[in-house]
């Protein structure tokens, strides 16, 4: 029960991109197609549980034995973009056709601050390891549902006629915005 | 002449928020009152003039390869510098920002101002990058605070300006966020036309 509640607060409630505004920036890069959307979404899920489980164990074992939390950011780092890295050369190896799938969005999740938030977020939140590693596959499924749903929704704006102003970037943060109050109908549920 | 040049050019021209669309997450994430989204935007201004000024000095020590985790390293330590100082100095300040202060690392601008041009320029210019870039990301989320703390609670860096009762609380939450910088970048792109 209580996973499921830490599951459905990370997907529909505390959305990472609707409601905290992580991630924002492949949010309004990869999300001109569907496909695309999913490939990205898929490729974030992968990195986030991965970097949270490292992460966390990292923090755990090295920086709380020795007492060098100060150390927080610039470890997760270094670990999440050597980590995205080594994912990259061993997909390429191991399995050509995932890497033909999700190779294009690697190099981009080390720059996404959602995959280094949620890393940071679970040390704040007290999680045990099972919580975190739930919590970080949900948060990713949260983003992806978002990334998906907003690629379908400018799908259909490239079809309508938008004030020449609003065109392109204006337009698409709005709708982004009438999606995020969409998602405050979640609030409270859990 | 291109001293001053480079010093104005973040703030409309090369507007790192409004013309060039990095930063997003801090930008939205930390701008629901007009004090926050200054506090960010100076916190970001130190770590860009100080990362620009080290990375200038030791890019031609760096080997090509390892580049990018080099920069990474360095922006890092400022940082947490200004994580530690922050919550030191301005512990109220450090709770409203909270998880956005470390997330100044992958802050597009900082890494993108490192590679496109303090590792190509010297010290003095790439300090000035830093200043200008910096400041002009501090101006848009000051505009965006304010916008957003006056339509959401009738007030300005904490003066009231109308009764709260009258405010769209909407624009202090998520949804708020994502329309006000809609429409704002919207008109710049119209008064941008009509300049030009």
């Amino acid at each position: 029960m209580e996973y499921l509640l830490i599951i459905i607060s990370a997907i529909f409630v505390n959305n990472i991109v609707l409601t905290q505004f992580l991630g924002i920036c492949p949010f309004l890069g990869v999300s001109k197609k569907v496909s695309t959307a999913v490939g990205m979404g898929g490729a974030v899920t992968f990195v986030m549980t991965l970097a949270t489980l490292v992460t966390y164990l990292i923090q755990k074992e090295i920086l709380d034995t020795f007492g060098i939390q100060y150390m927080q950011t610039i470890t997760y780092i270094l670990v999440i973009a050597s980590l995205v890295q080594m994912l990259e050369i061993i997909l390429k190896k191991a399995s050509p056709s995932l890497y033909q799938a999700l190779g294009v969005f690697l190099p981009l999740i080390t720059t996404n601050c959602a995959v280094l938030g949620v890393a940071i977020m679970v040390i704040q939140k007290n999680y045990n390891l099972l919580e975190s590693l739930i919590f970080a596959a949900a948060t990713a499924i949260g983003f992806a549902l978002a990334l998906v749903l907003f690629a379908g929704l400018r799908e259909h704006l490239d079809l309508m006629r938008i004030p020449k102003g609003m065109k392109g970037t204006p337009i698409a943060l709005v709708t982004a915005g009438l999606l995020a109050m969409a998602f405050m109908g979640f609030a409270g549920i859990v | 002449m291109s001293q001053l040049n480079n010093l104005t050019k973040g703030f409309l021209r090369e507007n790192p928020v409004f013309v060039l669309l990095l930063g997003m997450c801090p930008t939205l994430g930390t701008t629901t009152s007009a004090i926050n989204g200054l506090g960010m935007g100076l916190a970001t201004t130190f770590v860009l003039i100080m990362s620009n000024m080290v990375i200038s000095l030791v890019a031609n020590l760096i080997p090509d390869k390892i580049r990018i985790p080099g920069f990474i390293v360095i922006i890092a330590s400022f940082v947490t510098i200004v994580d530690m100082t922050i919550a030191a100095y301005l512990p109220s300040l450090h709770e409203s920002l909270g998880l956005f202060i470390p997330l100044i690392v992958v802050n597009c601008i900082v890494l993108g101002r490192a590679e496109s041009f303090a590792s190509k320029n010297s010290l003095i210019p790439s300090a000035i990058d830093g200043l200008s870039m910096g400041l002009g990301f501090s101006f848009a989320l000051t505009l965006l605070g304010s916008i957003r703390e006056i339509l959401g609670s009738g007030k300005i860096f904490n003066f009231e300006v109308f009764n709260d009762q009258y405010g769209m609380l909407v624009f202090v939450l998520a949804p708020g966020g994502f329309l006000a910088l809609g429409y704002i970048i919207a008109i710049i792109n119209k008064i941008k036309k009509a300049i030009s």
